[in-house]
């Protein structure tokens, strides 16, 4: 038998590592939403989940498999193709992202260094943006193919949102990006070996991290859900498996995001390493998963706590506050960069 | 990378022609995401990451978006089939052919099928492509975003007619 050649092997181990990271992030996902249920049940005063499995672990399972054996319901007056294509596109565009995000730095398996990343894009940040700025169809065509009015205007609603705060989103890593001189996450993660960005641009980040709430369609900025005033909004019309793609697009998006603020502003996979070799390259991956985790949980601490807003306070909140903070703070940004670096 | 190329060119072709041919208006949007995210691709073949992902988020992810939420605002389903003008019915084809044959004319003189050019080597870096830009075509970039700024004022003056 042959031995496998360099360029097979390189892409067994490509088709290895989107394995892993889609099982771990599907996991993620999964118990996020037990997660979320714990924690709102604990602010609540409640239990949660309790009955499947100790501390009610396995409700996720249970969960996938009640909704995998539901009936699919597809209204009669719906446009097939379209109805078909919106979860599929929200599902996959909230896959696609996490290809670029490194989780560590690279181990060495039998003389062969390993990254912790799919793939290392010079543009990876920008790439990010771009799949989430794809993101807004998967809403936006659901309302629009339910061919039902609550759905119509959940989507309306969710693509105004969406396009509103894309350009803070922007804007609030537009000064991450100018200090560190690169879009490669992986080298905006190295630049922070002596200070997290955090701490260099802390209005960069209130801002990122509200728009990024919004951008997920997150409490206090569900309006496209709004469940009193909209039924559900933009999901109205799904049932079964394509309302599940929903849901785990949004999770999946919430990870996504809270993966970005770590690598953007807390310093990634940077922490105290110590011990043997192995531990040595392990240990940034838990400092990373430690530090999404606790994003997570701001998030759903955010969701059990704070009011839904009114759409238009949210407009005026996104275009007249968000935006032009943002724009001050790259202005501001590159003055002190100007008259430091001469 | 060849095959790619061909296949993301026949896919911005087809999607292209659908465009044109589609009776829904959201298809035919559709159908430009389509081609707007092959062209994408193919920049990314040719080294221009930055490019290619530029091309996605503004084309794909800002504009489309907003034809998108037009469409749906309109709320427009299928298009109503009208007869066409007498000036599009005899002149349509022949003119297309003609417009056709020029394009097809054109790219034969500049790059003839034997010498079939190579990838040029450029640099279409972020700060490559930002050098270009704001130094050595500041003054058509920031006359372009002049006449952007006076169509959106425009289109709020003709949207407001007291304000």
């Amino acid at each position: 038998m042959a031995m496998p050649s360099s360029e097979s092997y390189s892409i067994l181990l490509i088709l290895a590592k989107i394995a892993v990271v889609l099982l771990v992030l599907m996991t993620t996902v999964a118990y996020a939403v037990w997660l979320e249920r714990k924690v709102v049940a604990r602010i609540q005063s409640r239990w949660g989940p309790y009955l499947v499995g100790p501390h009610g672990l396995l409700q996720p399972l249970a969960d996938g498999l009640k909704i995998f054996f539901k009936e699919d319901f597809v209204p009669s007056e719906v446009d097939r193709v379209v109805f078909w294509l919106a979860p599929f596109l929200a599902f996959s565009l909230a896959l696609l992202s996490i290809a670029v995000i490194p989780f560590g730095e690279s181990i060495t398996i039998a003389g062969k260094t390993i990254r912790f990343q799919i793939t290392d894009l010079n543009v990876g940040l920008l790439f990010v943006i771009a799949v989430t700025s794809l993101g807004v169809y998967g809403v936006a065509l659901a309302g629009w193919s339910s061919n039902s009015k609550y759905p119509l205007l959940g989507g309306l609603r969710s693509s105004a949102q969406m396009i509103s705060y894309e350009l803070s989103l922007g804007l609030g890593l537009m000064g991450v990006v100018m200090i560190t001189g690169s879009l490669s996450l992986r080298e905006i993660v190295e630049g922070q070996h002596s200070l997290w960005n955090v701490f260099k641009q802390p209005v960069g980040f209130l801002i990122y991290f509200t728009a990024a709430v919004a951008e997920t369609n997150r409490v206090p900025f569900d309006l496209p859900e709004g469940e009193s005033e909209l039924v559900g909004g933009f999901h109205t019309e799904y049932s079964s498996f394509k309302f599940a793609m929903f849901f785990m697009a949004e999770y999946a998006n919430i990870v996504t995001v809270s993966c970005l603020a770590t690598l953007l502003f807390f310093g990634g996979w940077l922490g105290p390493v110590f011990g043997p070799p192995v531990l040595r390259s392990l240990l940034p991956v838990v400092w990373f998963c430690l530090k999404v985790f606790c994003f997570l949980f701001v998030y759903i601490w955010i969701r059990g706590t704070l009011p839904r807003f009114r759409y238009d306070q949210l407009m005026a909140f996104g275009w007249k506050f968000l935006l032009p903070v943002g724009l001050l703070n790259v202005v501001a940004t590159s003055l002190v960069l100007a008259l430091s670096s001469s | 990378m060849a095959a790619l190329f061909y296949i993301f060119g026949a896919l911005a072709i087809l999607a292209a022609l659908s465009v044109v041919l589609q009776r829904t208006p959201v298809y035919s949007a559709l159908s430009l995401i389509v081609v707007l995210c092959s062209l994408a691709v193919v920049y990314l073949l040719l080294g221009a990451e930055f490019l290619a992902v530029i091309q996605v988020i503004v084309y794909a992810g800002a504009i489309m978006v907003l034809f998108v939420l037009v469409i749906m605002l309109l709320n427009a389903h299928r298009e109503e089939p009208t007869d066409r003008s007498r000036v599009a019915r005899i002149l349509g084809a022949p003119l297309l052919a003609v417009f056709l044959g020029e394009v097809l004319y054109a790219v034969w003189q500049h790059f003839p099928p034997e010498q079939t050019p190579a990838a040029p080597a450029v640099n279409a870096g972020p700060r490559a492509i930002g050098e270009l830009l704001f130094r050595n075509y500041v003054l058509p970039f920031e006359v372009t975003s002049i006449l952007i700024l006076v169509a959106v004022l425009g289109a709020v003056v003709l949207a407001k007619k007291q304000l």
